[in-house]
């Protein structure tokens, strides 16, 4: 049931608007995944430097392309977030001035932060960043968020383990903003108390080498004076923690009702594909519903354009409940992808409707691909000639980033994507 | 020289004067509603009794508060840190800080020991969480012996390490053992079975054998190792580490009592006559390995072992 919020909505010539829309929140894992999601629609991004950041394995920002990555933000008014959430070591600490200071200089507006140690040293170094605190301190109570609001804090992100009507309660008592998550992969664990990683693998989770070990398989036993005694039959699949991606798209008009601040996309890790169709999909959700609360309705083709750069099946997790067994996934381990993203456009000739597009994946005469992005409705669209930048006819579009033409019957713009069903 | 506290847990309250004996300083009891992972459940009769027993042995009582706290409990930790500085208890041990502020409105004097287990690893944050109160810090299981000793050298807090038994290596709010009877469709059983104790996960590839338990605080993966360090001291009683643990979860009321009187001697030589403990602490390694039940092999933990990321 949703609750109607006062506080964040007006009614205007008779209808109810919301007039405080939550802030969405992208990640992005290099400059041109940044660049797609404040193009689709983000009004934030979060991005990882190179160091103190929690995906050691991402390409990461060095400070040069955060200065640019902010600079090409400024231009559509949207936010940079640099996460600096590790729970640093001794040898952690050296190095962490310059790099504070060198983050205030590159003119990003602030910083997620789960360590103590970096939430007081930016205070001291660089006091114009913005300190926002990590899912990674698992907050989940309003006491919690009291203490850290009293810290100075401007923002916490809440703990995966919250539900809405805890983050009601919360919202009640404390005034500072939240930010919480509505889409992405997310761990099993309390964020922050999980090493099962450092255990398995010699690699610390908590500073960025997390190897994943909830998503393998394992047996489980009981001992019993002694003796071993499985607890699975033989059709069982094994035990698995593995939890379903959360996907909150139905719940976006309960959050927003509930004054959230910011809602959060995971996935520095994904590809420009998976940031542009996620961040497409809730801008328009939370666009509708803030323009026309008491008349929206969750269109279906949201929940299909989801589900075509979906990498699991998906679940609400904590926000709608305790989630149970059909939240976890058994015996699964591939990943599900039902489309590929062959093409992005970089340019369109309304004289001859040729696109001038760079190729991300195979693909050739004869297919059925579909085109989409913030300007256009999708579209499909066959394929007929394809030609390569000098003008010569290929059998196919067979390497990655090749420059190639052909024609396309409706208008498209620069950083449309052209994805192809399998 | 200066000796490190011996802290141990005890299983019931019985067990409270047999640790005494046996050389223990203090003891860390609690009940799972508040406290993470104890090795006996506490409630606050037991407390009450607990602290009258130590007390006469000259141990101390310090009570786990260190659970992740939901909204629903926040109200009732008044009354509970309450109660627990009438009864006289040493200290509170703490991860979420809705604890640090409750104690600060309830009972300010009340000592405050900082424990989230897996978030201590660095030296400013301990002395972050005693300037907010805490005057013990306890270190994450998954750093080495250097950086514990550089810890120490910048602390101004007291630091306690974890010497000796199984650490915890995830904690989940979802009913993960539960769950997965569920997904069996073994429905009839499961509330009963999913708490039933010696549950493990067996890992093929590293022939691993991880304790598993779900209680109130949700589902609890352990190490499948003991650590095992009473051939180590010398370099943390040099460095005036404050508090040694010996953690009893899942274990033994007699193993628990021995091993505690093997630290105890250990850290006597160690530190009143170390040419004596050098002469005896692989003896000391021996006779543990002797009691050690057969399925959780020793071993140093993280004091000889390097992460990456």
């Amino acid at each position: 049931m949703i609750v109607k919020n006062d506080k964040i909505s007006e009614i205007i010539n008779g209808k109810r608007v919301i007039t405080k829309k939550p802030e969405l929140l992208a990640p992005a894992g290099n400059l041109e995944k940044l660049k797609v999601a404040i193009l689709y629609g983000a009004d934030a991004v979060f991005i990882g430097g190179q160091e103190y950041g929690l995906r050691s394995n991402a390409d990461n920002f060095t400070l040069e392309e955060i200065a640019e990555g902010v600079r090409f933000a400024n231009k559509y008014g949207a936010k940079i977030y640099v996460t600096t959430n590790i729970y640093a070591h001794n040898e952690n600490i050296p190095g962490l001035d310059k790099y504070l200071k060198g983050l205030e200089e590159a003119g990003v507006t602030g910083i997620i932060v789960a360590d103590p140690l970096i939430i007081e040293t930016a205070r001291r170094i660089a006091p114009k960043l913005e300190v926002h605190l990590s899912t990674q301190q698992s907050l989940t109570n309003w006491k919690a968020v009291q203490f850290w609001k009293e810290e100075g804090l401007e923002r916490v992100v809440l703990a995966r383990e919250t539900s809405a009507e805890e983050i009601r309660e919360i919202k009640e008592k404390v005034d500072i903003e939240i930010e919480a998550f509505i889409h992405g992969a997310m761990c099993i664990a309390y964020s922050g108390r999980c090493v099962l990683s450092n255990h398995m693998t010699a690699r610390d989770s908590n500073r960025g080498g997390c190897c994943q070990s909830c998503r393998w398989d394992y047996d489980l036993y009981k001992l019993d004076s002694g003796k071993e005694i499985a607890l699975f039959d033989e059709n069982d699949a094994p035990f698995a923690m593995s939890p379903k991606d959360l996907n909150l798209i139905q719940s976006i008009p309960k959050m927003i009702e509930l004054g959230i601040d910011s809602l959060k996309i995971e996935g520095r890790m994904k590809s420009i594909h998976y940031v542009a169709t996620v961040v497409s999909v809730y801008r328009k959700v939370i666009d509708a519903y803030c323009a026309d609360p008491d008349n929206f309705v969750i269109k279906k083709e949201w929940l299909e354009e989801l589900d075509k750069c979906a990498n699991r099946d998906t679940a609400p997790a904590f926000f709608e409940g305790v989630p149970g067994y059909k939240e976890q996934m058994f015996g699964v381990h591939s990943k599900k992808t039902t489309y590929d993203f062959v093409g992005l456009v970089l340019d369109y000739d309304k004289e001859t409707k040729m696109v001038i597009l760079q190729q991300r994946n195979f693909f050739k005469p004869g297919d059925e691909v579909e085109f989409f992005g913030p300007q256009i409705e999708n579209f499909t669209q066959k394929i007929e000639k394809i030609w390569d930048e000098d003008g010569n006819e290929l059998d196919a579009a067979r390497h990655p980033l090749q420059i190639v033409k052909f024609r396309v019957d409706k208008e498209v713009f620069p950083y449309n994507m052209m994805r192809k069903g399998h | 020289m200066k000796k490190p506290e011996l802290l141990v847990t005890p299983i019931d309250v019985a067990h409270i004067r047999d640790l005494a004996e046996a050389g223990a300083d203090a003891v860390m009891i609690g009940e799972q509603r508040y406290g993470l992972r104890l090795a006996g459940e506490f409630k606050r009769e037991d407390i009450v009794e607990a602290v009258k027993i130590a007390h006469q042995h000259n141990v101390k009582v310090y009570v786990a508060m260190n659970a992740i706290f939901h909204n629903d409990k926040v109200d009732e930790l008044g009354d509970y840190v309450k109660f627990l500085a009438d009864t006289g208890v040493d200290a509170i041990v703490f991860g979420d800080p809705a604890v640090l502020m409750t104690v600060r409105e309830v009972a300010p004097h009340m000592k405050l020991h900082w424990n989230t287990e897996t978030t201590a690893t660095n030296w400013y944050t301990c002395n972050y969480w005693g300037r907010k109160g805490a005057k013990r810090a306890v270190l994450a299981r998954e750093i080495n012996m250097d950086a514990i000793i550089e810890i120490k050298e910048h602390a101004e807090v007291e630091i306690e390490v974890q010497v000796h038994g199984m650490t915890c290596m995830f904690q989940s709010k979802r009913s993960l053992i539960g769950n997965y009877f569920e997904y069996q469709g073994k429905v009839m059983e499961i509330e009963k079975r999913k708490y039933e104790k010696g549950m493990f996960l067996y890992d093929k590839e590293r022939d691993n054998k991880y304790p598993i338990f779900e209680d109130e605080n949700g589902t609890h993966i352990m190490s499948p190792n003991d650590i095992c360090i009473i051939d180590e001291l010398e370099e943390m009683i040099d460095a005036e580490i404050d508090s040694f643990k010996i953690d009893g979860i899942l274990q033994e009321r007699e193993y628990i009592t021995e091993v505690t009187k093997k630290y105890r001697l250990a850290i006597d030589l160690c530190a009143e006559n170390r040419e004596e403990y050098r002469k005896v602490k692989d003896q000391l390694l021996a006779e543990i390995e002797e009691i050690q039940p057969k399925h959780r092999p020793l071993d140093t933990g993280f004091f000889f072992k390097e992460t990456v990321y």
